[in-house]
């Protein structure tokens, strides 16, 4: 079944007096449980895609389904609630709300959600656990590493039961031993619950996990590679 | 929303001093402002006191269309139902009755054309302290039949105490009113337009004179705050239902009721450049929190906020920052002006002979009426209303993609 459905996707940005075509006619479609990574130099337009599949930004031209609804024709209120019950997120700069601790910061788009307190504070200690930091709920983001603080990162992205998540470079701020725990939490992650993930990465550590490799280059899919 | 206020309070302690800098701007704002108000009230309420107590009182009631005319013919008795209301309306102290009308006086070859004003004695010393401005002579005594005349009056007329005076006038419907009085004292008041007024005489006695028994000109009621003058007014109005012409201490005085609402528009500039301040001192800080939020902003809404709960977060913040500064400042302001209250700030020197020269007691009043505090409430929620403007906008307006990598 098909979570994700790009068809003939276009972005020109006009902000410059040069025309930037970022996407030039991309289709791709994401399986449920896929594992794959976004790859290709910088400009090659990985992060604008990624932020299209995420609802954040607009195509010039192209469509976009998410199990089976096109987001492009979603109001900017519906689209938010869209993201908030569909799509998970992983920032490169972890992006965790300061002043609320790891435990409230999982529990936040729960709270969104409006779950029931009993039930989203229960998920949210069984996610930081699965994550490896059910010692660290009632810390700040501040009193966290940076490998801590994206691992309460992917808890609060699972915390929506999304359809799929979208990782924007999520290892880029890490050290070698954090990417590699972090990888590995996502890839059992996927593997047990057949969460799908949707990297964009330069990461060749990441690239060696993934299951499927697009490369893009000039706004093209230039291939698609899956791995056995 | 309970978690919206505990994310909004947070938030105004990421940055504490920038908070306390922000908050003392509204802190000293309202206590500067809390404090002025208070003491222009207190003032006002002591100069409409000494107003209302020099003559008019706070209320009048007349027969309908008297203060136009002012003659004896607009006279009255008042109904059972008049005295029952005032009985029954718990903010009137206390009532006076008055039969004032024009008289010409003469003395030996002087004649001046002057006001009468029969009062009861007892009564009207308790509303204006008439007796206090006695210089010569003795007050009234129920019943009396002599008078008691203004000093530049009894100047002009060439009299002193004990001589007699001959007062000739019209009484009612045209009926010719004349008669001696001797006269008993001389008044002083510290107001020069009084000096000049006329006389006093017994209210039984100007009855007789004016051939109007049982009758009244007017009736001066004392209210126990001026506050509650207009309240009052239209309660009697209503229960009277127009049988009665009803004025308040402002439509007989206009003089003192525009210099109280001159005054009042000078410190509404004041307070106006003082709230601007505050104003923008809540407003830089509102700049500098969007400014360095501007990502984490693009955060929340990217994973499932809706625009308008985070800009809700952001009102919640403003409003927190500017209930701080009001709570801190009333909590200094309501005792101190409670205490001043009760204890006003006496003056001395020029000042407090100029205060003195015009009956007024020489020090500075304070008022802690409710609507003082209120009011401060009032203007730093319409502050941060309007401050609010610029995060609702930036929040709507937000590209999620550019905040995203701000």
């Amino acid at each position: 079944m098909n979570v994700i459905e790009v068809k003939q996707l276009k972005k020109i940005y006009n902000t410059t007096e040069v025309k930037v075509n970022a996407l030039n006619g991309v289709d791709l479609t994401f399986e449920q449980g896929e594992f794959a990574a976004i790859v290709g130099p910088s400009g090659s337009g990985k992060t604008t895609l990624l932020n299209m599949l995420g609802g954040l930004d607009e195509p010039t031209e192209g469509e976009i389904r998410i199990g089976g609804t096109n987001i492009l024709e979603l109001s900017s209120s519906k689209l938010i609630d869209f993201r908030l019950r569909n799509i998970g997120f992983v920032f490169q700069a972890y992006n965790l709300i300061p002043v609320l601790t790891a435990l409230e910061n999982v529990e936040f788009i729960m709270q969104l959600q409006e779950v029931p307190k009993k039930e989203r504070q229960q998920r949210a200690i069984a996610l930081l656990e699965q994550v490896g930091l059910g010692d660290r709920t009632n810390s700040r983001p501040s009193k966290l590493s940076g490998g801590q603080q994206q691992r309460v990162a992917v808890a609060r992205a699972l915390a929506s039961k999304p359809k799929f998540v979208l990782a924007d470079e999520p290892t880029a701020n890490l050290d070698s031993k954090s990417t590699a725990n972090l990888l590995d939490i996502m890839e059992e992650l996927n593997r047990k619950e057949n969460i799908t993930f949707v990297f964009s990465t330069h990461d060749q550590r990441v690239v060696n996990k993934a299951r499927r490799v697009i490369t893009l280059e000039d706004g093209q899919i230039i291939s698609d590679l899956k791995k056995e | 929303m309970r978690k919206n206020l505990t994310l909004a309070w947070r938030n105004i302690w990421r940055n504490r001093k920038r908070t306390i800098i922000t908050a003392a701007s509204v802190f000293f704002g309202v206590l500067l402002s809390t404090f002025m108000t208070s003491m222009q009230e207190g003032t006002y309420s002591k100069m409409i006191d000494n107003v209302v107590s020099f003559y008019s009182g706070y209320i009048q009631i007349h027969q309908n269309d008297y203060w136009e005319n002012k003659t004896i013919d607009y006279c009255f008795t008042p109904g059972n139902s008049l005295l029952e209301t005032l009985k029954n309306t718990p903010d009137i102290v206390f009532h006076v009755p008055r039969l004032e009308s024009f008289t010409l006086m003469s003395h030996g070859n002087n004649t001046k054309g002057a006001a009468l004003i029969g009062i009861d004695p007892p009564k009207e010393n308790h509303l204006s302290k008439l007796s206090h401005w006695v210089v010569e002579g003795n007050y009234l005594k129920p019943g009396d039949d002599g008078i008691l005349l203004a000093v530049n009056l009894a100047k002009n007329l060439g009299v002193e105490v004990n001589d007699t005076l001959v007062l000739i006038s019209q009484g009612y419907h045209g009926a010719s009113a004349a008669a001696l009085f001797p006269v008993r004292g001389i008044l002083k008041f510290p107001s020069p337009a009084m000096n000049n007024m006329g006389g006093y005489i017994d209210l039984k006695t100007a009855q007789n004179f004016f051939s109007v028994p049982n009758q009244y000109s007017s009736l001066v009621l004392m209210v126990s705050d001026y506050s509650e003058v207009n309240r009052v007014k239209h309660s009697l109005k209503r229960d009277l239902a127009d049988s009665y012409e009803i004025m308040s201490w402002d439509e007989m005085d206009p003089l003192t009721k525009n210099m109280i609402d001159a005054d009042r528009s000078g410190a509404y500039i004041t307070k106006g450049i003082l709230y601007t301040l505050v104003g923008f001192g809540i407003f830089g800080t509102v700049i500098m929190m969007m400014a360095e939020r501007r990502k984490e902003m693009g955060i929340m809404v990217a994973i499932g906020m809706q625009r308008s709960q985070l800009s809700a977060i952001l009102f919640i913040e403003t409003a927190l920052i500017g209930l701080i500064g009001v709570l801190a400042g009333f909590a200094i302001s309501l005792p101190l002006i409670s205490y001043l209250v009760f204890h006003p700030i006496p003056l001395t020197g020029e000042a407090a002979k100029a205060y003195e020269e015009f009956g007024f007691e020489a020090a500075m009043y304070f008022s802690v009426q409710w609507f003082i505090f209120a009011r401060q409430v009032l203007i730093i929620f319409i502050l941060t209303l309007v401050i609010y403007v610029y995060p609702l906008v930036k929040t709507y307006g937000m590209k999620l993609t550019r905040a995203l990598h701000a």
